[in-house]
């Protein structure tokens, strides 16, 4: 499985070439945010204040991985149930974030900040954190450390194995190949 | 009489934590083999490869299946005639689960308080199910249980003239409902009958049952046959991509039930379905 190559930073031009159903790899640098990163996330931005990256053209991976075993980068880190950060999505892709990585369903206001200001959403596998923990060359955490597990990490990934479920026109795989194979 | 102490029922404890979050079943892997066999969409066939090697390697390493270790839930078949040497069981219990989260390198998942939710930073409590049992033995299940699959479990309280279609129907929405969140291909366990609680009891317990085997009761062996191919025919498939295979087993288990009410609850495992015993 290696599909389309992704590197970031993730630009406009590469998120409108993406079609939902294409397999990709992504590599370079990723941050990683759940549900309690996210609510400062959005709280800083509220206060106006700089957020720990700059959200320009970046891919957010909701994952709370395991510890790290000596002698490793990272523990298994597979992707988090997604609509637990619904809330705050569209204010990220607003202020410039083009693609996330998860799994499962998105809100309607999501997917409309998705097509207005040009994201996408990518799945990964679900329950395969081991193997997707391979991808991963360098992990360190820069914001919220005491969040433990849910801190917001910068990853350097390599090949990262994901789905494109979500693209910017709003077309979406979990809608069009349920219906392909429902009986 | 026999003894049983603190340090054997931590110790088991501990080491059941580590072994059921890095090595799948047997039964779970010959379910995902047969369904990457079965499977008709292309993705879903890679996606399966992967899952299939994600677990081999998780083995291997002895590293986690999943990241989201889960909270752990812990079946206790306690003999009567076994007396308990070293202070409280419970204790005991959590003991094994603090060591076997801190040395196994597993994710610390559970909050205080469901309100403050402030970590526990040890996976402490464990949810503890106690059953007294006749003999000298003791026989400890321990179920860590991811939360992307759990959110999308239900419970109905049906009327009793509502009958098995309503049963059906129910599962069959949850399912649908659930879509990609928990991790398809899924385990579906359904608990019927009791009261409230029970119902939700035996939903969990449901989800311990081999994969491939079906209840020993005729009638509900056909009814889970028959719920299994209706949830595949949603299309969901594998993570939910599209496909043949949206779950790899749906387990029923039922319990007598009061004149006047029917309760029915469904309990949504993902293909991480861990859990491993021991006797004591
Ligand atoms: S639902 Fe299961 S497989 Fe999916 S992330 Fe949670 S524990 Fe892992």
């Amino acid at each position: 499985m290696h599909g389309v190559q992704i590197t970031t930073p993730f630009t406009q031009e590469a998120v409108r070439s993406l079609k939902a159903g294409q397999m990709v790899s992504i590599s370079g640098v990723i941050y990683t945010g759940r549900d309690a990163a996210h609510k400062r996330l959005v709280d800083t931005l509220d206060r106006g204040e700089a957020l720990p990256f700059e959200p320009k053209e970046t891919i957010m991976y909701y994952v709370g991985p395991c510890p790290a075993k000596p002698g490793k980068v990272i523990g298994p880190a597979g992707p988090t149930t997604s609509y637990r950060m619904d809330p705050y999505a569209p204010r990220m892709i607003a202020a410039g974030q083009t693609g996330m990585i998860g799994k499962g369903l998105r809100s309607k206001e999501v997917v409309d900040a998705m097509k207005q200001y040009g994201a996408v959403y990518f799945a990964a596998i679900g329950g395969a954190g081991a193997l997707m923990a391979q991808s991963i060359k360098q992990a360190k955490v820069i914001a919220y450390d005491d969040l433990g597990t849910e801190a917001v990490r910068e990853l350097v990934v390599e090949n990262l194995p994901a789905i494109v479920v979500i693209d910017a026109e709003g077309n979406n795989l979990y809608e069009t190949g349920k219906a392909a194979y429902k009986r | 009489m026999r003894t049983i102490t603190f340090e054997q029922v931590a110790s088991a404890v501990e080491g059941m934590c580590i072994k059921a979050n890095t090595k799948i079943g047997a039964d779970v892997l010959a379910g995902l083999q047969k369904a990457r066999e079965t499977e008709e969409s292309p993705l879903c066939r890679a996606i399966l490869d992967r899952i299939i090697e994600n677990d081999k390697i998780a083995a291997e390493e002895a590293i986690p299946i999943c990241q989201d270790t889960g909270m752990t839930v812990v079946f206790v078949d306690w003999g009567q005639e076994v007396y308990f040497e070293g202070g409280s069981i419970t204790d005991a219990i959590n003991e094994g689960v603090r060591q076997g989260y801190t040395k196994g390198y597993l994710r610390k998942s559970v909050v205080n308080d469901p309100l403050e939710r402030v970590n526990t930073k040890d996976n402490t409590p464990a949810v503890i199910h106690y059953n007294l049992v006749p003999g000298d033995k003791v026989h400890i299940t321990v179920a860590p249980k991811g939360f992307g699959s759990e959110n999308m479990s239900a419970l109905r309280m049906f009327k009793p003239a509502d009958g098995v279609e309503a049963v059906k129907e129910f599962v069959l929405q949850q399912v649908e409902t659930a879509g990609s969140n928990p991790c398809p291909p899924i385990i579906v366990g359904v608990g019927i009958g009791g009261t409230m609680e029970k119902a939700a009891f035996l939903a969990k317990k449901a989800l311990l049952r081999e994969v491939g085997k079906n209840s020993s009761n005729p009638y509900y062996a056909d009814l889970e046959k028959e719920l299994l191919e209706k949830v595949n025919n949603l299309g969901i498939g594998p993570q939910g991509f599209g496909g043949r295979n949206t779950a790899l087993a749906v387990n029923i288990e039922t319990y007598p039930t009061h004149i006047a009410g029917m309760p029915c609850a469904v309990n949504i495992n993902c293909h991480v379905a861990r859990h491993t015993e021991i006797e004591l």
